[in-house]
């Protein structure tokens, strides 16, 4: 088992001559939770898109919980994974996107349960049980049954982050899980995330709440043109951020 | 308190100027002009259609349950359903081939739409049934290698069942294609990007996520094409199928009671018209839900 959750070696990223991942290097390790800042086209989610299978990277060496992502090692060749092998991989890692995209025709509960039967092939039972579960952990118990035009965004967001936990799994990636929110609904997300934070998971967050960066996380990582410039303790880079990139970067948003 | 105050000055408001003023509604000066022109034109129609004994209301009355007439109606009716359902299923692998990444499959399913929604109908029904003049025998097998593994003649396959069948789904196919597209296209993104976050396979997003969504948009222009191909399976008359219209045609060249039996197939397509649209109706309150409803 490796040490890592994520381990990423210069990972490269580039679609039709355009180099979005110019080489990222970065772990996470089990447990951990990181946050990602950085400017707007940096490529913050591309690299949680990566680490997710939902694109496939063109260069570099990219794993999660010890797995390479897209590939299977066999002796010195790396066979690319077919689309059912991969799918079994994504269902390992949650994601949690800036738009919630919950599925618009069915109702919360339906939601959550969706991918545990579908996917996992758990019983409808069972499953309901779990979401049952995982709203109350949310606090949205008595919204099981609205659809999510019946929700407001923060709820929708809480319904999102449930139905990814319903899949039970090992690492949890956020894109901007607040940043469609209105100030006021935002709160409410952050104080899910903060719980599943105080529950061991591990977590990689891209936000702009730069106080839950420092709060929450054990490190920060600062990305710019698809390289992770500076990565260490929230104190440090906020503080005394070493380069002169981030240090323009913090002086605009904090 | 400055409640107390703010209830005091509201007391001391003065009266709107409206007040104790009654509103009269617009007059309807001239709203019995329509109605009059309605009555007028329901009266003439009473009197030139129902009242008129050249349409021969009771013949057709007694030619609406005949055996032969109820016959054509049911090759009509299973041969809408089958063709609109063969087309759907159509047009759902063509939709998917003409997204897919690879160049040749989507052109493949480019050149099939252009071809079948750029030529008539009625010629492609006559050439399905004209197929044994083109290729005597079908057969399956190796191109160019003289190796088959089955054939046939073409006369015992194609008959006008199977013409009428062929041209109509393959038709419907290209039509239902672009409707499914358009559907399809209007789900957003992060639907397919959710759902395949969660360990989906592209198979099984497109089933359980996309195409319920995709309904409430595919639905209204499909319930359209039913209604179309339901009158469209009259044109297999062409090709001696003895559908609704065949048959009444058949009826009214020996007996020459041409406009009674039209009438008699024209009161059942709008009989069936009308069911259809109530079916529809009841499929789109289902797809429907989760969707925002107005003041609620
Ligand atoms: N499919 C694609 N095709 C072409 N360019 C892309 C594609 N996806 C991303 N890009 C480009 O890659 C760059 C990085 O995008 P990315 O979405 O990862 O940035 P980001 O850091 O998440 O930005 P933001 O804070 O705005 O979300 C951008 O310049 C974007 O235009
Ligand atoms: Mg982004």
């Amino acid at each position: 088992m490796s040490a890592f959750m994520v381990e990423a070696l210069d990972v490269r990223k580039s679609i039709s001559n355009l180099d979005i991942l110019r080489g990222v290097d970065f772990t996470v390790a089990r447990g951990e939770v990181v946050s990602l800042i950085g400017p707007s086209g940096s490529g913050k989610s591309t690299f949680l898109r990566c680490i997710n299978h939902l694109t496939k990277i063109t260069g570099g060496y990219l794993s999660v919980d010890g797995e390479l992502v897209g590939y299977r090692r066999e002796g010195d060749k790396l066979y690319e994974l077919g689309e059912r092998e991969t799918a079994a991989k994504r269902a390992e890692i949650g994601m949690v996107f800036q738009r919630f995209n919950l599925f618009a025709h069915k109702t919360a509960i339906e939601n959550i349960i969706e991918a545990p039967v579908q996917v996992k092939g758990e019983k409808r039972k069972a499953a309901t049980e779990h979401a049952r579960g995982l709203l109350d952990k949310v606090g949205l118990a008595h919204k099981a049954d609205a659809y999510p035009s019946e929700l407001s965004g923060g709820q929708q967001q809480r319904i999102a982050i449930a139905r990814a936990l319903a899949m039970r799994p090992k690492l949890m990636l956020f894109d901007e899980p607040t940043s469609a929110l209105d100030p006021e609904l935002v709160g409410e997300v952050l104080e899910v995330m903060r719980g599943l934070v105080a529950d061991g998971m591990t977590m990689i967050v891209v936000t702009h709440e730069m106080n839950f960066a420092r709060d929450v996380c054990d490190r920060v990582a600062f990305m710019d043109e698809g390289r992770i410039v500076e990565c260490t303790t929230p104190a440090e880079l906020f503080d005394s951020p070493k380069t002169e990139r981030a240090r323009n970067f913090l002086s605009h948003v904090l | 308190m400055s409640n107390t105050k703010v209830g005091a000055v509201a007391d001391e408001r003065p009266e709107p100027p409206t007040a104790g003023l009654t509103i009269v509604p617009r007059s309807g000066r001239f709203r019995w002009v329509p109605v009059v022109i309605v009555l007028f034109l329901a009266a003439m129609l009473t009197e030139s259609v129902l009242l008129n004994p050249r349409f021969e209301w009771p013949l057709v009355a007694s030619y609406f349950f005949s055996p032969a007439i109820l016959h054509g109606l049911a090759t009509t009716v299973w041969l809408t359903v089958l063709c609109m359902t063969l087309g759907i299923a159509l047009g759902i692998v063509i939709a998917v081939s003409r997204m897919s990444d690879i160049p040749i499959v989507s052109g493949f399913a480019r050149l099939y739409i252009w071809f079948f929604r750029g030529t008539p109908i009625l010629v492609q029904l006559i050439f399905w049934y004209n197929l044994a003049a083109l290729f005597p025998e079908l057969g399956f097998g190796i191109p160019f290698t003289g190796i088959t593994f089955f054939q046939a003649n073409t006369n015992h396959i194609v008959t006008p069942v199977t013409a009428a069948i062929l041209g109509l789904a393959l038709n419907e196919g290209a039509y239902m294609a672009e409707i499914v597209r358009a559907g399809i296209s209007s789900v957003d993104d992060g639907q397919n990007e959710a759902a395949r976050a969660l360990g989906m396979t592209r198979l099984k997003a497109m089933r359980r996520i996309i195409l319920p969504q995709a309904m409430r948009v595919i639905i209204p222009p499909t319930g359209n094409e039913t209604i179309g191909m339901l009158k469209m399976t009259s044109l297999v008359s062409v090709i001696a199928l003895s559908d609704l219209l065949y048959t009444a045609q058949s009826i009214y060249s020996r007996t020459f009671e041409t406009i009674p039996l039209l009438l008699v197939c024209c009161c059942w397509y709008l009989l069936l018209t009308s069911v259809l649209s109530v079916i529809q109706g009841r499929i789109e309150a289902h797809y429907g839900r989760g969707i925002v409803r107005a003041g609620g």
